[in-house]
């Protein structure tokens, strides 16, 4: 190849780039208006799967869980990721105290957060949880494919995901969407 | 009547917009002077036009006429007179008017101040931006009409988004609009040149001022969005690495390679074809962080003018405007003449480097901010990129760019000694050290002492070049001050330039030592942050023009004695059923106390409190580099068309 062809093909590089670019553009608009692609919308992969293996230690005195212990109740159950550091976390709080008093198996996870701060967190705010594990490091929390905290996922008695709930729980969705889903899963 | 007159001169700006591209780029390939000197005049007209349209649309929100469909669904009648006329353009039709305004005022600029300019590169000129221009206003004429009306009219108008109540809005997408389309003119130039097949020394003289301009407009915009993001939105952070803030970054990075790269052509006639690129490449950067956020397809938290099924439009025109410059680059610039070569080492060397790191920046940018894209596209998999991915690709990219921008305006043309270089530098990397040093032992954060050690370099090393040439404390004072006084502008604005990006990584290393805790008080309780006792004293109500707010009263003192009285609250605006918190700042320019007022339950209130430090550098150096830009414009020799007046002067990197 001589110089000249050699610059001639460099120079179409960026042409190359940028079509390539339109074109991907161009097909998630299509895909967009057909509603195959929504890039607002937080999709789990987990709906319809079973749990995540993992096994976490406990936040004191608490012991800490596996995703065989939350099985192993065959009930539906909740599993909550929360931090002491998250504000719709605290304002959730008095709506999972309810949840706990109308006879529901929370779970919880204490998502990248020190243990004495998750400590005084539960002091300050109730403890609704079965069990509290901690996710320090947050490794869990990406087999979850966790958005942010607080985050709730709904598990039948079979250990099969069938809700996630990202953001904090408020009273209108725990009596509308989570309480009838639990119902219908004890049936 | 009046939304019909403001139609009525949308159309026409087209019409007269299409004659500006047409006829010019006509002129100009057939060497025709009569239709090359229409063009100043079609482009004085297209402003005309499309002000007087703005203008309407700007009339029919400040009168209330809530039958024009964007009024009524962006403003209302109890909003305050500023908020109806900024309401115009923080929506979607009035946005992209605003945008097509600019890019008149563009092809204005350069009929008004391009009178040197040798005629047919001047028609091209022109005409690219009235091309541009037509395609634009096509869009803003059919598929996003801002002068669509409604009937019956509705009894009062939707009102703006909350968030967007703020004298901040007023000011930042103008702004940052400004330098957006101001990009346009050194890729017009680009264009131009690629058809007349011809870049040289005075085209590069020409681009310059035009890039230094934008990039002042674009620095100011972006430290606009940042300021108002860290007090608005009151999350406690300036920089949360959404699309829509990456969107305004691209073209920066790659706007400062620009700025930097044209000076070589300027100087010694190199990096011409690479120049020309760069120029293509900032504005399209510009184009799809314009549009790219609008059609909606990047999901970001604070695009507030999104509409999707305008997209396929846009991309068209997109399609058209970049593809078409890049095919006109691919044919054209392989013949375009070779460049002349330099040594490593040398001013050339060292503006070679900033331009690979900081396009090396731009591009893990902008694979991070469409990676979620391209993994919904080829993996169909949802997901996002955050703040670990861009911290753990920028900074090491960040460094030996900082290290090089001390460095590089040391450095002679041509050829060049690296060792007296960095000789003459030993203080500012002493100081430097010691900073690191001083702050890593008494504070034990690394992050923040590489930081201020950086931001140390980046201020001293700024006026290294400086304090040489003035031979500060080698020569009597008087001879330093005559030789100062006789400095080309530009030298000082490139030694400012760079000082405001070392205050800036200041504030940045900074606000890495920043603390902030939640709590859920009542009141008469206090808190401990930051070696600040914040309590509660405690709430009430107050009512607003548009809204009525819950006001939380909170004093801070250290050591018993009172250091702040502040008064975050929550806005709960009736007509959107929105609650927006609204932060309660103060700063002494050291450290910002910042508190956000949460919700309220069984008599608690939910208190979010930051102690911030040096948070206000971070946008002070900002506009330090804008003023440094500035300054660097007012060189006489800048000016298009001005004769050198020293040519033996050397312009800084």
């Amino acid at each position: 190849m001589d110089a000249i062809t050699r610059r001639r093909l460099l120079m179409l590089t960026p042409l190359a780039f940028a079509a390539a670019a339109g074109g991907g553009f161009w097909g998630l608009l299509m895909r967009m208006q057909e509603g195959s692609y929504d890039p607002h919308s937080l999709p789990s992969m987990l709906v319809g799967k079973p749990l995540p293996a993992f096994s976490l230690p406990g936040q004191p005195p608490s012991e800490g869980f596996s995703n065989l212990d939350v099985i192993a109740q065959g009930r539906p159950t909740l599993v909550n990721f929360f931090a002491s550091w998250c504000i719709p976390c605290i304002e959730e709080a008095p709506t999972l105290m309810q949840l706990k008093d109308d006879g529901v198996a929370i779970w919880g996870i204490a998502y990248k957060d020190k243990a004495d701060a998750t400590a005084a967190f539960l002091q300050q705010h109730g403890n609704p949880y079965v069990r509290v594990a901690r996710d320090e490091p947050g490794r869990v929390a990406i087999d979850f494919g966790l958005y942010g905290v607080p985050e709730t996922y709904v598990v039948d008695r079979r250990g099969m995901v069938r809700l996630r709930w990202a953001g904090g729980v408020s009273d209108a969705v725990a009596r509308g969407t989570i309480a009838p889903l639990l119902k219908s899963l004890a049936r | 009547m009046t939304p019909e007159l403001g139609h009525f001169a949308l159309a026409l700006a087209v019409a007269i917009a299409a004659a500006q591209a047409v006829l010019p780029l006509m002129g100009a390939h057939n060497r025709d002077a009569r239709m090359m000197a229409a063009a100043p005049a079609l482009a004085v007209g297209h402003l005309i036009a499309l002000a007087t349209s703005f203008g309407c649309l700007v009339w029919s929100g400040v009168v209330d006429d809530f039958s024009v469909f964007n009024v009524a669904e962006n403003s209302s009648s109890t909003e305050p007179l500023v908020y109806r006329i900024t309401g115009t353009w923080g929506n979607h039709e009035g946005s992209i008017l605003l945008w097509c305004l600019i890019l008149a005022c563009c092809g204005c600029a350069v009929a008004a101040f391009g009178r040197n300019l040798p005629s047919s590169l001047r028609a091209r000129v022109i005409g690219v931006l009235g091309f541009t221009s037509a395609g634009f206003l096509l869009y803003a004429l059919t598929v996003s009409n801002p002068f669509l009306r409604v009937w019956p009219p509705p009894m009062d108008g939707q009102n703006i988004n909350p968030l967007l109540q703020d004298p901040g809005l007023a000011i930042h997408p103008p702004v940052l609009y400004a330098g957006y389309v101001g990009f346009a003119i050194p890729f017009a130039f680009a264009i131009a040149a690629l058809l007349e097949g011809r870049v040289d020394a005075a085209w590069g003289r020409w681009v310059r001022p035009w890039a230094l301009g934008a990039w002042c407009l674009l620095t100011g915009g972006i430290a606009l969005g940042s300021w108002w993001a860290y007090y608005e939105l009151g999350w406690g952070g300036f920089w949360f690495w959404d699309p829509v803030e990456n969107a305004s970054l691209l073209p920066w990075l790659a706007g400062t390679a620009l700025l930097h790269s044209a000076i070589v052509v300027e100087k010694r006639e190199a990096l011409k074809t690479w120049t020309v690129l760069l120029a293509i490449g900032t504005f399209s950067l510009s184009l799809c962080g314009t549009f790219m956020v609008r059609s909606g397809i990047l999901n970001s938290v604070h695009s507030f003018a999104s509409a999707p099924t305008r997209g396929v439009f846009i991309l068209v025109l997109l399609a058209i405007v970049i593809g078409g410059s890049l095919l006109l680059f691919a044919m054209r610039a392989p013949v375009l003449a070779a460049s002349g070569i330099f040594a490593p080492v040398s001013r050339e060397g060292a503006l070679v480097l900033n331009n690979v790191l900081l396009c090396s920046i731009c591009a893990v940018v902008l694979t991070g901010t469409t990676y979620p894209l391209i993994a919904a596209l080829l993996f169909n998999a949802a997901l996002s990129v955050g703040p670990p991915y861009f911290h753990l690709t920028v900074v090491p990219l960040l460094v030996p760019l900082f290290a090089a921008m001390s460095v590089g305006p040391t450095l002679p043309w041509k050829r060049a000694d690296l060792l007296p270089a960095l000789l003459r530098l030993w203080w500012a990397a002493a100081l430097a050290a010691l900073v690191g040093i001083a702050v890593e032992a008494g504070l034990g954060r690394a992050f923040a002492a590489g930081g201020f050690a950086a931001a140390a370099w980046l201020i001293t090393g700024a006026f290294a070049e400086l304090v040489e040439r003035v031979r500060l404390f080698r020569v009597p004072l008087a001879v330093t001050r005559a030789r100062a006084a006789a400095q080309p502008l530009s030298v000082w604005g490139a030694a400012v330039a760079h000082a405001g990006m070392g205050i800036t990584v200041a504030g940045i290393a900074g606000m890495s030592l920043a603390t902030s805790t939640i709590v859920s008080v009542a009141p008469g309780s206090t808190v401990r942050l930051g070696g600040y006792e914040w309590t509660l004293l405690g709430l009430h109500d107050a009512p607003g023009p548009d809204y009525t707010a819950r006001v939380a009263d909170l004093r801070v003192t250290r050591d018993g004695r009172q250091v702040a009285m502040f008064h975050p609250s929550r806005r709960a605006f009736t007509q959107q059923q929105q609650t927006v918190s609204d932060t309660a700042i103060e700063t002494n320019l050291v450290r910002d106390l910042y508190a956000v007022m949460g919700d309220e339950r069984n008599g608690q209130v939910v208190l979010r409190l930051h102690v911030n430090y040096l948070a206000p550098w971070i946008w002070l150096g900002a506009l330090v580099m804008a003023a440094g830009g500035g300054l660097s414009l007012a060189d006489r020799r800048l000016r298009v068309g001005a004769p050198a007046r020293r040519s033996a002067a050397t312009v800084p990197a």
